[in-house]
This record gives structure tokens, sequence and C-alpha cells, in this order.
């Protein structure tokens, strides 16, 4: 689920995001820039607003990139779910904030309305929520790597 | 009822909130400056100014801009309170234009650029500028202009720093 486009487009370990199902390379030379919100003259919020436009443009609250320590591009099951849990990485978050986090904040809920015709992930997110709060009660293990 | 400022006036705006800012600058208050060339953040021909950051005004509905204030390309030069601004002397030197259709976008993507870095370098300029499209190929000078812009916006500082410690 993690790994979705609608996820990881926005979670890289590059200085740029990527689009599409394909995750190609962000067109128009969009750059992370030092706050992970775009360069001077080309912020995030140079086309993105905070909903969906009628054109095509996606948007939501807050849109930009995840910090480069929350990039999930290129790691295995286990390490990624390190990566979560880890409050250095994650925003300083508890397992509480990570799970509220994704069961309910404004930029990810984005990912189940699209807009434009964009898939959105296989499970719902209050589904997405209910597994990461029945992964942290049974101890929130770092599976296998796969 | 909508109200935001544009160009240092205030204005009021009625119209459904879902209207592109560029709409309601073109056809509802007669700005036509900022260019429609895309109608989907593609060209940046319809760049303006929102509270200081480049914005696509054809993929930023009126709604959202209550309270905001937004500079177009008529209002550029007074808001820094010159005749011209910098990017607009330096794109006249380096006679950067051609068609000029996409020149509007160019030159507020760049102001935008030099408020935020004085001196940019290449890499600044590819970053900031990459969304802004010119079908004549103008780059080269639209670069070379961006250099000049700093170099005027320098020396006028240099000029009022100089007058104030005299």
């Amino acid at each position: 689920m993690l790994r979705d486009p609608r996820c990881m487009n926005c979670h890289t370990v590059t200085d740029f995001p990527r689009q599409g199902d394909d995750r190609h390379r962000h067109i128009m030379n969009v750059l992370r820039g030092d706050d992970n919100h775009g360069v001077p003259g080309q912020r995030c919020s140079t086309c993105h607003q905070g909903v969906n436009q009628v054109n095509g443009v996606p948007g939501a609250p807050k849109w930009g990139l995840a910090p480069l320590s929350m990039g999930w591009e290129g790691l295995d099951d286990h390490q990624l779910a390190d990566a979560i849990k880890d409050p250095s990485r994650n925003g300083h978050r508890t397992l509480a904030q990570i799970q509220e986090h994704m069961a309910h904040d404004a930029l990810v809920s984005w990912a189940w309305e699209p807009g434009a015709g964009r898939r959105s992930p296989q499970i719902s997110q209050a589904e997405l929520g209910r597994l990461v709060q029945e992964w942290i009660d049974t101890g929130a293990v770092s599976p296998d790597s796969r | 009822m909508i109200s935001l400022t544009i160009n240092g006036r205030l204005e009021q705006v009625d119209l459904p909130p879902d209207t592109p800012l560029l709409w309601a600058l073109r056809d509802h208050l007669g700005l036509t400056g900022t260019k429609f060339g895309c109608g989907a953040a593609l060209c940046g021909a319809c760049t303006v100014h929102v509270d200081g950051e480049a914005v696509r005004s054809c993929s930023a509905p009126i709604g959202l801009m209550d309270g905001k204030k937004v500079v177009t390309i008529e209002g550029l030069a007074s808001s820094v309170g010159r005749e011209l601004h910098p990017v607009q002397e330096a794109w006249i030197e380096e006679d950067v234009v051609q068609c000029g259709y996409c020149h509007s976008g160019q030159i507020m993507s760049a102001a935008a650029l030099l408020a935020q870095v004085p001196r940019p370098t290449d890499a600044d300029i590819d970053g900031a500028m990459g969304g802004n499209i010119c079908r004549c190929g103008t780059y080269q000078r639209i670069r070379a202009g961006i250099h000049k812009a700093a170099e005027i916006a320098a020396g006028s500082a240099n000029r009022v720093q100089g007058a104030a410690t005299t």
C-alpha cells in the first residue's frame, strides 16, 4: 500500500517529485528545494493549490514533498517499517501520531480523491488506518525483508 | 464576494469561487497583460505573484484568493517603486523578446526568483524558470536577462546605499 504511486511520488529520495502511475520525473524541472516545497520562483504552490482543479492539476492542503528522511524509495519491507517507526526519521512522531497521519492527514487523504481520473490506492484510507492500528497493537514488528 | 488586493488596489470580485484567477484578472478586471497559454499550469504564461510567490493564475481559483495580495505584470514595476522593474529593464537591454506572448509570465517568474535570490546561479535560474515555456526559443536571452537584472538591481541598491551614507 505504501508503495502505491499516490504515496511514493511524494516520498522520494530524489531532489524532485514523481508523477503518474509510471512514476516519471515531475515535468518542468520541478525541484524539491530546501524546505521540500520547491525552489524560489517555482514553488509547489506555484501550480498546486489547496484543492484539485478542473483542469486536472491536483491539489491539497500543504502540497509538497515528504522530507528526505521519509523517503521510501529503494527500501525493503523491513527497512520501510523501521523508517516509519523511527522518530528521528518520521518527523518525531509517535506510533499513534503515525496512525493519525495515515488515517486522517489532509494531504494523505488526497490519494483517495486524486482527481482527473487518477487511480486511488487499492484499499480505503479507513482500511489503511485500521491496518496501521492493528500493526501497532501487535507490536509494530518490522517484517522480514522482501 | 471575494476581496483581494491587486496591484495595490483593493478589489471586490463577485464571481463563482472556482473561477480561475486568470479570468478574473482578464475578463472581470480588464488586466489583460497576464496571458492564457494552456489553462493547465503547463506553460507559465499566466504567472502572477500572490503574496510574493509566483502562481499560475489559470490554476488558482478566485475563491482561494480572499485576502491575498496579487501583483500582475501591469503592477510589477510600481510594486518595487520603480518605473521599470530591473527584470523589465534587463529584458529591454538584452533584447530578450521575440513574439512576446510568454514574456509577461517569464518576467513575473524571474522577478519572483530575484526577490528571494538576488544573485541567482544558472542552476537557480533553471529551477525557477523550468515551468515557463517559450515557443520562440528565447531561453538563452532569458538567462542573460536574469543575470543582467540581478546586476541592475544590485547597482540600484548600491546607489541607494551610497546616497544614504553621504
